[in-house]
């Protein structure tokens, strides 16, 4: 270990080096973003005051911004727990697409349930087609081997088509209406509003409690000290005793619950019904929403509402100053390219070093 | 008979169809042996389209095509950097790439074209051209005798990257640098050097890759259109092994699934909704990892960044 790693290892152990360093994640994707758009010719300033104004100018873009947080907070900790395991969950998106299609069919399907027990079913349905599509690749992993990022990024395409099959004409959730959409939910799959006058809905809580709970399985439970073991180095859990193929398929199993969840949130509190892509791309966020949260669950709770708010904050850009609502991904690819920049093998953020982890491609 | 034309016609679109996975596998190739993961390949490719939707616009359909090369030369010269000299994580480091650029060109697109916004306008595209004997060919006239020369440059190329990897002197030091970087670093090989060149060469690739898709195959930008091809070209590499040839038989079998569903779609033949069958190629990307399990080696040091002592 050379004298700067020992100097980085030492305040990584304190935490205010990777804090410092997401902040400074942030503020060079901004300038960098403020760069482009003055190549693009735009004004970077009229840009970012409406991008300001649209997140947190009025009580609809706080809405708006506490709706956009929500998926990125489960979409988040999907990322975060596959990471922690070793595991880059690339299929959040299409995770996403599943459990909005789990929900939307059991929120309109099933009829003559209470609300109590309408809402938690619907989103067990999203949340079970996105456990099995994400032990998918859990277990072609352990299996095969075969590398979490090719086969996640394969059954995000299948499940997009899915998607699209489902509510196109002949589909088997297609609404009777000239939309390829499914029909309506019913009323009592609706998730409730919670700020009059805006769209914000009771799914934040949801998503608070997964932060919650994925730290308190991370941190504080048998289950969570495998996963984290696993991911520092396979080989010695293996050696452990712990069962390494096992972990794999369940943490993706847990990641992919927690996409799903994001997809089935979004379906039951937003849009009501199925339709393809309702997903603006919560999951490709949620990467950059992982990686700059430090992979913890509450540094990703605190990203998610930064990336929430460039969300709600990016529609009124593109009205006032038109520019592209994909800005968004702009950022987030900046955010991402400084932090690969800034924390060379280490962090949270285990390699190939060693030849562990997700990091080594083989078959 | 017609039957017969059918499926020559069909084999001629799985070529087309392939054509940019085989760029793709052949730059992760180039990566990969010099010991660089890049799964960028695919971001690479995307902007590769965008801008060489531009070049046609502005100038002329060839010049798009070596503005997508540098534009691929680029992005890999970011990822080079960030894997060989500060030794990153390449996966994430990767991930920055596929993230911007499928943002970066829905922000330019409008600028460019007024009141467009995920789609270009149609732009001039590389016109195919026609082998003067082999076209008269029966069955091989069809399929291979009139095509786009960005097909014949990767079919071409094939044989020759096989050649540099494994007959030159530079082939051998690549090699070494993905297989043993120690050693190839004793015997005074520079790896951070030969590893630049490697994962800039499979940019460049994936460049060509990207043109061929836009303004070859198709003649305008439309957003995301690269579709995951970038990733199957990763996945046929692995099926082949890590070498051109293995690669080119994966995307040929990738191509065909696409075409399949194409022609089956069109044709009305299955009782499969056609968005169902979209999901073929991905499908048949999967089961062909599968299908080989520990049969399939990377170089030893593929994905470790190197470090003096």
């Amino acid at each position: 270990m050379s004298t700067r790693e020992k100097v980085r290892h030492l305040l990584e152990q304190s935490g205010s080096l990777t804090l410092l360093l997401s902040l400074a994640a942030v503020l060079f994707a901004l300038v960098a973003g403020a760069i482009m758009l003055v190549l693009t010719r735009h004004n970077p300033a009229v840009a970012y005051a409406a991008l300001w104004k649209g997140a947190f100018g009025s009580r609809r873009g706080i809405g708006e911004t506490l709706l956009s947080t929500t998926p990125l907070i489960l979409g988040g900790l999907a990322v975060t727990i596959a990471f922690r395991c070793g595991l880059f969950n690339m299929g959040v998106e299409g995770q996403i697409a599943l459990g909005g299609l789990g929900a939307a069919w059991a929120g309109y399907w099933i009829r003559g349930l209470p609300a109590y027990i309408h809402q938690p079913f619907a989103l067990l349905v999203g949340v079970l087609l996105s456990v099995i599509w994400g032990a998918i690749p859990g277990y072609l992993k352990a299996r095969f081997k075969m590398h979490e990022v090719i086969t996640t990024i394969m059954l995000n395409y299948i499940a997009f088509n899915i998607d699209g099959w489902a509510v196109a004409v002949g589909g088997p959730m297609k609404d009777p209406g000239p939309l390829p959409a499914s029909p309506v939910i019913l009323a009592t799959a609706k998730l409730p509003r919670i700020l009059p006058q805006t769209r914000a809905h009771a799914g934040i809580f949801i998503a608070l409690a997964c932060v919650v709970l994925v730290w308190y399985l991370l941190f504080h439970t048998r289950l969570g000290y495998c996963i984290r073991a696993v991911g520092l180095n396979p080989t010695a859990a293996e050696y452990g005793g712990i069962n390494v193929p096992r972990h794999l398929v369940a943490t993706m199993a847990i990641s992919g619950a927690l996409g799903g969840l994001a997809g089935a949130v979004e379906v039951l509190g937003v849009h009501y019904r199925l339709f393809e892509a309702f997903s603006p791309g919560y999951g490709w966020d949620a990467i950059a929403v992982a990686l700059l949260g430090m992979l913890h669950p509450v540094g990703t709770l605190l990203s998610a509402l930064l990336f929430g708010a460039l969300r709600s904050g990016s529609t009124l850009m593109q009205t006032v100053a038109n520019i592209s609502r994909d800005m968004v991904m702009v950022i987030s690819g900046l955010v991402i390219f400084f932090i690969a920049l800034t924390r060379p093998l280490g962090g949270a953020v285990h390699t190939s070093r060693g030849g562990q982890s997700g990091a080594d491609l083989d078959a | 008979m017609q039957i017969w034309m059918l499926s020559l016609a069909m084999l001629a679109s799985t070529l087309r169809i392939a054509t940019p996975i085989i760029y793709a596998a052949l730059g992760s190739v180039m990566s990969e042996r010099g010991g660089v993961i890049n799964i960028g390949i695919e971001g690479t490719m995307l902007l590769a389209c965008f801008t060489a939707v531009v070049g046609a616009y502005y100038w002329s359909p060839w010049v798009g095509v070596l503005i997508a090369m540098a534009t691929g030369g680029l992005m890999a010269l970011i990822h080079a950097y960030l894997s060989v000299t500060i030794k990153t994580n390449q996966i994430i480091s990767a991930t920055a790439i596929n993230i911007f650029a499928v943002g970066l060109p829905n922000l330019v697109v409008p600028i460019i074209w007024k009141g467009h916004h995920a789609v270009s306008p149609v732009v001039p595209r590389i016109p195919d051209v026609r082998l003067p004997i082999i076209a008269n060919l029966p069955i091989v006239g069809p399929v291979l005798g009139h095509q786009n020369p960005l097909v014949y440059v990767a079919l071409i190329l094939v044989p020759v990257l096989h050649f540099i990897l494994f007959k030159t002197r530079f082939g051998l030091r690549l090699r070494a640098v993905g297989e043993h970087p120690r050693a190839a670093d004793t015997v005074g090989v520079n790896v951070a050097r030969m590893r630049y060149i490697g994962v800039i060469s499979g940019g460049i690739l994936a460049g060509m890759g990207g043109a061929f898709l836009s303004i070859g195959y198709m003649s305008q930008y439309s957003a995301a259109m690269t579709q995951g091809r970038g990733f199957m070209g990763l996945a046929a590499m692995i099926f082949g092994n890590w070498k051109p040839a293995g690669a080119l038989l994966a995307c040929l079998i990738f191509g065909f699934a696409d075409a399949f569903q194409a022609a089956a779609q069109s044709a009305r033949v299955l009782p499969i909704s056609p968005r169902l069958l979209l999901s073929l190629p991905y499908i048949m990307t999967l089961i062909a990892l599968a299908g080989l399990v520990g049969k399939s080696i990377p170089p030893a040091a593929d994905g470790k960044p190197y470090e003096k002592d």
